[in-house]
Parts: C-alpha cells; sequence; structure tokens
C-alpha cells in the first residue's frame, strides 16, 4: 500500500433479500459506468500521446536532406551513430533536465510550505499572498522573461544555468502551492490535533501526520512543475546568455528544418519516460501485494 | 589584397549614413523614473568612427577563443569548417545556436551591452533589417577591423559588398544570404506562377500562405502596388498595408505564417506562399517533392545574415580571423553544402562542382543539385528584381508597425 | 508565548517561497509597472510620462483580441473540466495501486517538446492528412472543410496542452474524499449520481478551482497555439503583447496590455469563487 491509495472498500457479498438484490443491481450499472470512466481514461492518455506516435514514426522516415516533413521512407540509421551529428543537441537535453529537476525540487519545498500556510490559515497578508501567486501565474510569460533579464543585467549576474533555473523556480513556485493548496483546503485538522495532544513536536506532526495526509498534492504539484520547466521556452530563452536548452534548440531548428535527429531525441526521451511509468506500475503491484 | 582606402571614404554615401545611424542619438531623452529603458546612441562623425575604430584594433590581442552565436543548423553539421579553423590557426571556437529570430535576440543582447557588460559572444549572425540598424546606432556592434578582411575583398562577390544598410562593410560582412520570392505545389497550381498578384487569386482562396514577420509582408504589399520599398515613403506603407488587408479580408489568406510555411506548402494545406528559396531546396532534396518557386516579375526580397562583432567581445581579434576565414573558397564551400543558402562567394559554385566530379554516388548528387540549383545562385536577371526590405530605423517604427502589425494580428 | 509561536507558523511557512517571489517576481515586475505609463523607443530611451493613456490605447487597439482570448480560455477550460473531471474520479477512486502511474502517463507527452507535439498535431491534422484524408474521400466531409488555422484547432490545441493543469488539481482533490462517505450514501439509498452531486462533487469543489485557476488563467495569456494552429483572425492577446515586446519594441503598449489582461483575469478569478463561494463550502465539510 502506497501513501497515495485511499483504503479498499469492503465488498459486501450478495446475498437474496430485496436491499441486497437492490444493491446488486446498483452494482451491475455501477460497473458498467465505471468500465465507461475506465475506458475514458484510457482515451484520454492515447489522446494525449497522440503526436508522440506521430513523431516516433517519424524518427524513421528518411530523408534525403534536413526537412522531416514529409515521408520518404523507413530507416533505422538515426538511431546509429548519426545520432550525435548535431553534438549541442544532446548537450541541450542535458542541460534541460537538469533545470527542470533542480526547479522541481525547489519550488516543490517552497510551494508546498507556500501552500500549507494559504489552505490551513487565517492570517494578514493571505490576501496579498493570494494576490501574488495569482499574479506569478497569470503574468505573461514574455513580461517574466523581459524583467528577469533586466533585473540579472542591472545587478550584473552572469546569465546561465543558475539564472535559469532560478526564473523556473519561481514561476513553477506558485502552480505548487495551489496545488498543495487545494489539498489542504478542508483537511481534517483533529488529526493533527490528536497528533499534538500525544506529544508529538511540530515536527514530528508535520512529517507523520500533515505530509502524508498532503502526500498527493505534492506529487502532483511536482510533477506539474517539471512539465512546466522541461517545456519551458520564453524565459529560458531569455536568462540563459549563451547555455542552450533542448526547447530552445527545438524552436530555433524550426527555422531551418527539423531534421529526424530530433524525433529520434523525442522519442528516447519519450522512451525513457515510459520505461521509468512501466517500473512504478510494477513496484505499486507489489507493494500493494 | 589589402583594402583600398577610397572603400572607406565615400563621403557622401558614409556620413548620411552616420548622420542617421552614428549621429542620430543627439536627441537621446535619458530623463527617466525608477527603471525604464536608457536609449544608448552615440553621436560621431566619419571621421572620428574610422580613427576610433584604428585605434581600437590598434589595442586588441587574441586571448585564444571565439565565442560564436548562429541560428540553428546553420553551419555544416560536423563543425568541419570550425576543426580546420582550430587546426590552421590555434583558436578554439565555441559554436553555440542561441539565435531563433533576430527580434529575441537582440532583446536578449541589448540590456546587457547597455549596461556595460559582455554578452559572452565575440561573433553573432544578425539579418538586416531593424535590429541590425539598432545595434549599429546604439554602438553595439564594434566596427570590423579592415585590415583583417583579405579573403573577403578578394573572393566576395561584388553585390555582397558595400550593400545599402552597411556601406563600406563597417559593421558586418554577409554569412549567407537567401531570397523570398514565391512557392508553389504543381499538383494544385497548374498555371505557372510568375507575379506578386498571383498570390492575391481569389482561386486559391483559403491555401494562400503569407509571412508574419511585418518586414517580409511589407514588402511584398509594396511590390503589389508597384513602389521600391528600399525608397517607400509612409503613405506607400498605408497603401500597401490596404492592399494585404484587402487579401485578409476576401479570406484568401490561409494563416500568417513564421518559419512553419514549408510544413503547409509540403502537406498540401496551403498551395501557394511566400517562401524562401533555400527552403524550397532543403525540403525538394529531403522529400524528393517537386515544389517550384520564382521571384516574381514586380520583384522579391534578398536579405542577408551578416556576421558582426558585439561590444565587449572578450577576443574581438580571434572573432576578426573567424570571420576572414569563411570568405576562402573552400571553407565557404562547405558551408555552402550544408546550409544550400546563397553564398557571397561567387567562386564557391566552381568549388563545388569539381567536388562532385570526384564524388561518387548520392554524395555526388546532392553536390551536383546544389551546384546546379537557381535557388542557390541567383541569376542576374533575379539580382535587378530583388530589393532590400524597407529601412525601418527605430525612429519610423511605430509608424511602420502601426500600418503592418494589424494585417498580421488583427 | 505558545499562541504567539502559533500565530507566527504561517509567516514562517509563507517566508522561503514568499521572498523567493519578491525577489524574482515582484520587485523586477514592478520595473515594468513603471514603464507602462512611459513613452519613447529603444534607441533613443523611454521617459516617464505618467502616459495612463497607454492603458486605454492598449483597450482600445486590441479589445478584440482580449476578448477572443477570454472566450477561447473559458471554452478550453471547460473543455479541460469536461474531458479531464471524468479521468481525475476514475483514477483517485479506482487508481488503486496503480495511482501514480495513470498520473505519470497523463504527464509523459509532456516531457516532449511542445513544438514537436504540436508540429505533429499539424500532420494529424492537415487537411487532407491521415485524419481528413479518409473523411473527405469517403464523402463525409466537404473537400474544403479545415481544421487547422482556425479558431476551433486553437482550442482544441489549448485544451491538449492543458488538460493535465486541470485534471492534477481536481484529482488531488478527489483523492482526498473517502470512499466509505459515498458507501455511506448509497447504503443511505442515494442513486450513483446523488451521491456524487450531494457528496463527492461539493467535495471536489476546491480542486475544480485550483484547476481553473491554473488553466484559464495560464490559456488567456497563451500565445504560441495560435500562432502555430490559428488562421487570420485567431490572434489572441499573448501574441499581442509578444509582438509588442519583441517586434515592435513598444515595451510600454506592451506592458500596459500585460497589466490589463492581468486585472482582467483577477477579475474573472474573483468574481467565480465569490459566486462558487469554494470557501465556505469547505469549512462546513472540514467540520
Amino acid at each position: 500500500m502506497t501513501v497515495l491509495d485511499s483504503p479498499e472498500r469492503d465488498r459486501v457479498p450478495p446475498s437474496r433479500s430485496a436491499p441486497a438484490a437492490a444493491r446488486t443491481r446498483r452494482r451491475r450499472r455501477g460497473a458498467w459506468a465505471d468500465r465507461l470512466l475506465h475506458a475514458w481514461t484510457w482515451a484520454v492518455i492515447v489522446w494525449l500521446a497522440l503526436p508522440i506516435a506521430v513523431m516516433v514514426v517519424f524518427s524513421f522516415n528518411d530523408p534525403h536532406g534536413r526537412f522531416n516533413i514529409s515521408w520518404v521512407g523507413f530507416t533505422f540509421k538515426w538511431y546509429g551513430p548519426d545520432l550525435l551529428d548535431y553534438p549541442s543537441l544532446t548537450t541541450a537535453l542535458e542541460n534541460s533536465l537538469l533545470v527542470a529537476v533542480s526547479a522541481t525540487v525547489l519550488s516543490v519545498v517552497l510551494g508546498t510550505l507556500v501552500g500549507l500556510a494559504l489552505g490551513k490559515y487565517r492570517f494578514r497578508g493571505l490576501g496579498a499572498a493570494n494576490l501574488v501567486q495569482f499574479a506569478a501565474i497569470s503574468a505573461p510569460d514574455i513580461v517574466l522573461a523581459s524583467s528577469l533579464l533586466s533585473f540579472f543585467v542591472t545587478l550584473r549576474i552572469p546569465l546561465g544555468l543558475p539564472t535559469i533555473i532560478v526564473a523556473h523556480t519561481m514561476f513553477c513556485l506558485s502552480f505548487v502551492a495551489v496545488t498543495v493548496r487545494a489539498r489542504v483546503l478542508g483537511l481534517d485538522r483533529s488529526l493533527e490535533e490528536a497528533a499534538r495532544d500525544l506529544g508529538a513536536g511540530p515536527w514530528s506532526t508535520f512529517r507523520l501526520v500533515t505530509l502524508p495526509l498532503i502526500f498527493p498534492g505534492v506529487l502532483a504539484g511536482a510533477l506539474l512543475a517539471f512539465a512546466i520547466s522541461i517545456d519551458d521556452f520564453v524565459v529560458t530563452s531569455f536568462v540563459s546568455g549563451s547555455t542552450q536548452t533542448f526547447p530552445l534548440w527545438v524552436w530555433s531548428a524550426t527555422r531551418n528544418g527539423l531534421p529526424p535527429q530530433v524525433d529520434v531525441l523525442g522519442t528516447l526521451i519519450f522512451a525513457v519516460g515510459l520505461v521509468a511509468v512501466v517500473v512504478s506500475a510494477l513496484l505499486g503491484r507489489r507493494s500493494a501485494r | 589584397m589589402t583594402h583600398t582606402p577610397s572603400r572607406l571614404s565615400r563621403p557622401s554615401r558614409l556620413s548620411r549614413r552616420s548622420a542617421l545611424g552614428l549621429g542620430g542619438g543627439s536627441a537621446a531623452a535619458l530623463a527617466l523614473a525608477a527603471c525604464g529603458v536608457q536609449g544608448a546612441a552615440k553621436t560621431q562623425t566619419t571621421g572620428q568612427a574610422q580613427s576610433a575604430a584604428q585605434k581600437f584594433w590598434k589595442t586588441q590581442k587574441a586571448t585564444g577563443t571565439v565565442n560564436f552565436a548562429n541560428w540553428a543548423l546553420y553551419i555544416d553539421p560536423s563543425h568541419q569548417t570550425l576543426k580546420e579553423f582550430t587546426k590552421a590557426t590555434g583558436i578554439a571556437v565555441n559554436y553555440s545556436e542561441v539565435i531563433q529570430d533576430d527580434d529575441s535576440f537582440f532583446a536578449k543582447v541589448n540590456p546587457v551591452i547597455r549596461s556595460g557588460q559582455s554578452t559572452g559572444y565575440d561573433l553573432m549572425v544578425i539579418t538586416d533589417g531593424l535590429q541590425f540598424t539598432e545595434l549599429v546606432q546604439l554602438g553595439e556592434v564594434l566596427p570590423l577591423d579592415q585590415s583583417r578582411l583579405t579573403n573577403f575583398y578578394k573572393y566576395a562577390g561584388k553585390p555582397y559588398q558595400n550593400r545599402a544598410f552597411d556601406p563600406g562593410n563597417v559593421y558586418s560582412v554577409p554569412w549567407a544570404s537567401g531570397s523570398t520570392g514565391i512557392a508553389w505545389n504543381p499538383k494544385y497550381v497548374k498555371e505557372p506562377v510568375t507575379s506578386i498578384a498571383d498570390l492575391w487569386n481569389p482561386a486559391y482562396a483559403g491555401h494562400v500562405g503569407m509571412m508574419s514577420d511585418p518586414q517580409e509582408i511589407a514588402n511584398f504589399g509594396l511590390f503589389k502596388i508597384g513602389v521600391d520599398p528600399e525608397t517607400s515613403t509612409a503613405a506607400d506603407w498605408k497603401k500597401a498595408a490596404s492592399a494585404l488587408m484587402q487579401q485578409k479580408s476576401a479570406g484568401i489568406v490561409r494563416q500568417y505564417y513564421d518559419q512553419s510555411y514549408i510544413n503547409a506548402l509540403a502537406k498540401g494545406d496551403t498551395w501557394i506562399t511566400m517562401a524562401w528559396s533555400g527552403d524550397i531546396f532543403q525540403q525538394n532534396l529531403s522529400a524528393g517533392s517537386d515544389l517550384q518557386f520564382v521571384v516574381p516579375k514586380e520583384g522579391g526580397t534578398i536579405w542577408t545574415d551578416n556576421m558582426m562583432i558585439p561590444r565587449y567581445a572578450k577576443d574581438p581579434v580571434a572573432a576578426m580571423e573567424l570571420i576572414d576565414w569563411f570568405y576562402r573558397p573552400d571553407m565557404a564551400a562547405l558551408l555552402t553544402e550544408a546550409i544550400e543558402y546563397i553564398s557571397p562567394v561567387p567562386s564557391v559554385q566552381g568549388v563545388i562542382k569539381k567536388a562532385a566530379v570526384g564524388a561518387t554516388g548520392s554524395d555526388k548528387q546532392s553536390l551536383l543539385d546544389v551546384a546546379d540549383s537557381p535557388l542557390v545562385w541567383l541569376s542576374a536577371a533575379d539580382y535587378a528584381r530583388l530589393k532590400s526590405y524597407v529601412p525601418v530605423t527605430a525612429r519610423n517604427e511605430a509608424a511602420f508597425n502601426g500600418v503592418f502589425q494589424p494585417v498580421v494580428a488583427g | 508565548m505558545r499562541r504567539f509561536r502559533h500565530a507566527a507558523v504561517p509567516y514562517l511557512l509563507i517566508l522561503p517561497g514568499g521572498l523567493w517571489l519578491v525577489i524574482f517576481f515582484v520587485i523586477p515586475v514592478i520595473a515594468l509597472i513603471s514603464l507602462s505609463t512611459q513613452t519613447g523607443d529603444v534607441v533613443d530611451g523611454f521617459s516617464q510620462v505618467f502616459r495612463f493613456a497607454n492603458y486605454s490605447d492598449a483597450w482600445g487597439n486590441y479589445h478584440d483580441q482580449f476578448v477572443r482570448s477570454l472566450i477561447y480560455g473559458a471554452v478550453a477550460t471547460l473543455l479541460c473540466i469536461a474531458l479531464g473531471y471524468p479521468v481525475a474520479y476514475w483514477i483517485a477512486f479506482k487508481g488503486g495501486a496503480r495511482k501514480s502511474t495513470y498520473l505519470l502517463l497523463l504527464l509523459l507527452p509532456f516531457f516532449v517538446s511542445f513544438v514537436l507535439r504540436t508540429v505533429s498535431w499539424q500532420y494529424i491534422l492537415g487537411d487532407n492528412g491521415m485524419l481528413l484524408g479518409p473523411l473527405k474521400s469517403a464523402g463525409i466531409l466537404p473537400g474544403n472543410f479545415r481544421v487547422l488555422a482556425t479558431g476551433t484547432a486553437v482550442i482544441g490545441g489549448l485544451t491538449y496542452n492543458y488538460l493535465p493543469f486541470m485534471v492534477l488539481p481536481i484529482y488531488v482533490a478527489l483523492e482526498r474524499v473517502d470512499p466509505r462517505l459515498v458507501e455511506a450514501a448509497r447504503d443511505l439509498y442515494a442513486s450513483r449520481t446523488q451521491a456524487f452531486r450531494q457528496v463527492v462533487f461539493p467535495l471536489s469543489l476546491p480542486g475544480v478551482f485550483a484547476g481553473v485557476l491554473l488553466t484559464f488563467v495560464p490559456v488567456a495569456a497563451d500565445y504560441v497555439n495560435a500562432s502555430l494552429l490559428g488562421g487570420t483572425g485567431n490572434t489572441m492577446i499573448g501574441n499581442i503583447i509578444q509582438d509588442e515586446f519583441l517586434t515592435a519594441q513598444d515595451y510600454p503598449t506592451g506592458a500596459a496590455l500585460s497589466f490589463l489582461l492581468m486585472a482582467i483575469l483577477l477579475i474573472g478569478m474573483f468574481s467565480y469563487a465569490r459566486v462558487l463561494g469554494t470557501e465556505e463550502v469547505l469549512e462546513v465539510a472540514a467540520r
């Protein structure tokens, strides 16, 4: 059982009395509705992955030049030594991953604390804090990009990986905070009070009671933060100096055609992610037993 | 061998240029509250500029590394040109493909240079257009060391030297050129395309692609009304814009594209579109398609991406060496073979043809394709019809954008 | 003393994150506020003249795009709720041990650059592409039908790109609901729908609110989808702001447009919160 799971429902075996029969009928209709929802979920997952499928297919395309727009023929060659034809691309990918992981960790830590504060407590400044969170989410990318660039330049802070991580943490923070807050709102105080009555200090209460309760919110916030960070383009482009990240390279490459190598790298990224998902599924199943 | 001093001292043209450019900032208003954006245009006469440049270059020493900022996929993929340079000179090259477009690159480097800091780059490639002009006006690029441009003056073609946007090649030399014309898919467009008016043809309604860059569509709008963009006035702009608006409101235009017009054309979503010559060549090469390209009889646009040295570059001397390196015919040939845009070195065509003789198989075919393509080597007739962008400066930019932006952003 | 420490807790929690935002968001953006009432250009510099007409000019010139962005945002958000709520529901209640797996699966496509995803969509939705081509040959669709370069494509792209931002918050709220509450309602002869409507749905509202906040607000400021998937007349305010900053280099107008957008969105979300009264529902539920 992982922390994410709610307690399983006890299934009452059907009996022959009338209310039980009604329950059975309801359960059969319920099962049908469940199947529909299940199918719907998978349909959405497939829909979200549809363009990835196209990208995977095109990674096996064999154009005679740089442009990978029209289907020409099948080949495996881009998965071989040709993949390293563009060395700057692999560096860009490494940078993206480094930034995404760092920004996710930082923004999850900072954002969870903020989300807790905003959801649990009433305090003077709550309105202002909510306003700032909102402003951070609603500010257009170019505004963040341009103002941060001026800020760093005026303070003579050299642009590079650290400034990218700082910027990403900044805008991911609010997304994590809002997500955690949604979880924290309406959280049962009595559990924490019980813990405190039993003599637990504030840190133990947090670690053993609060954190497990809000963990789904924290995880969801982390996933969102990672997805935002690894795909960010405008803000990164402005505060990166001469550092290159994957979305920047891809965007830049569209001016002169998207060579198959880009599709190959995209496929590999997706494959690695898929492997991670499968592993987590297997781990989950094992722990459930 | 060496430059002729007369090239630099063409007083009439250069001084008018400097009056517009170097001298243009005298009206700089710098009063600010809190943090505004400071103007920084300098005032200098031609003579002062030249002697300042020469004095500057005398004091520079090489440090041994060039940081080169360029557009993606704009160099031979294996970087052989750079590796040969390092072998020949011992200077290392850090190559970064960080330029997505001139707008955003300018927006990134301008604040940095303005605050007196180095951008981290010694060499960058900028298209002739508004940002080019602003970099010059703001004094954010270094004048080139003319004494180190031996290969350039020896091998560069006449049409690529001494252009209107940079007389005397004071600040830049070309990296590659391209032309904007009309491309079409013969599967859907049966009649041959020769005129700008074909983009206004209602028969193609909903399948016509136009570019979203105001400088590109301004030129085509001006060609439509028969005006030369290089000498157009604000009144001309308004007329051009209404022609473009009419094209839009009649439902003829499908979309205003950035670089992705080639996707739409290749898939058949658009049948006829504004296009860059190199993209058409590349798509035909990649997919064996039969897309056609023409420079319309009313005119087409020629644009040039130029090598420039940003101010506060750490090693401008090494940058100069690299700049001149790319004007060696063998290096220029390697570049053109890979990127297939117009080379400023005419003898490259011969070099590629010779290389094609020695090559075999698909290499031979692709070399021949490049050597013979009219998209890569423009004819004299084409050149006659090609014009540069409207000369937009920060002064008339507000008027220019005010006229053309509503076309794209309606 | 204990009460003082207790009162200080929220401030301490907010301090690190708040400080981060103040330094790297509030302060840089304040400079932009000042810029929004200036005039000038990049070469000659901008000067502060407190030209508040920048704001009214911005509205006057671009109110079409503002309205369009709000409409696209609203439609995309509603679609996200319609598509995403069932998904969040199923994962939260039926996901079992594999909940995190499903969440990861949802987000996996987003780890590949959005440029690649959108180019692939352009391929799929081409006028004679793999989707529309067969339909047109079979006569189901007229020959000149198209999806790309329309407002529909833009809304579709927005929905596609922001769906996880709706699903995850709703999931987070639903996952907290004790299934025994639902069981209890059912045992009291409530129908499935009633149990949902009166027990589950109200408890999910903070998640829906968070989802709307994280979807509607960034969607309204988006520019990528309109630029890649839209045709003429589908421009959103994000494109205009982008243009003003980069192409026109008219920073004051760009700044004015941005703050105008943020203000409009704030009013919108505030009204939403008032109308739905989310906070109050939850106060009651928590007791």
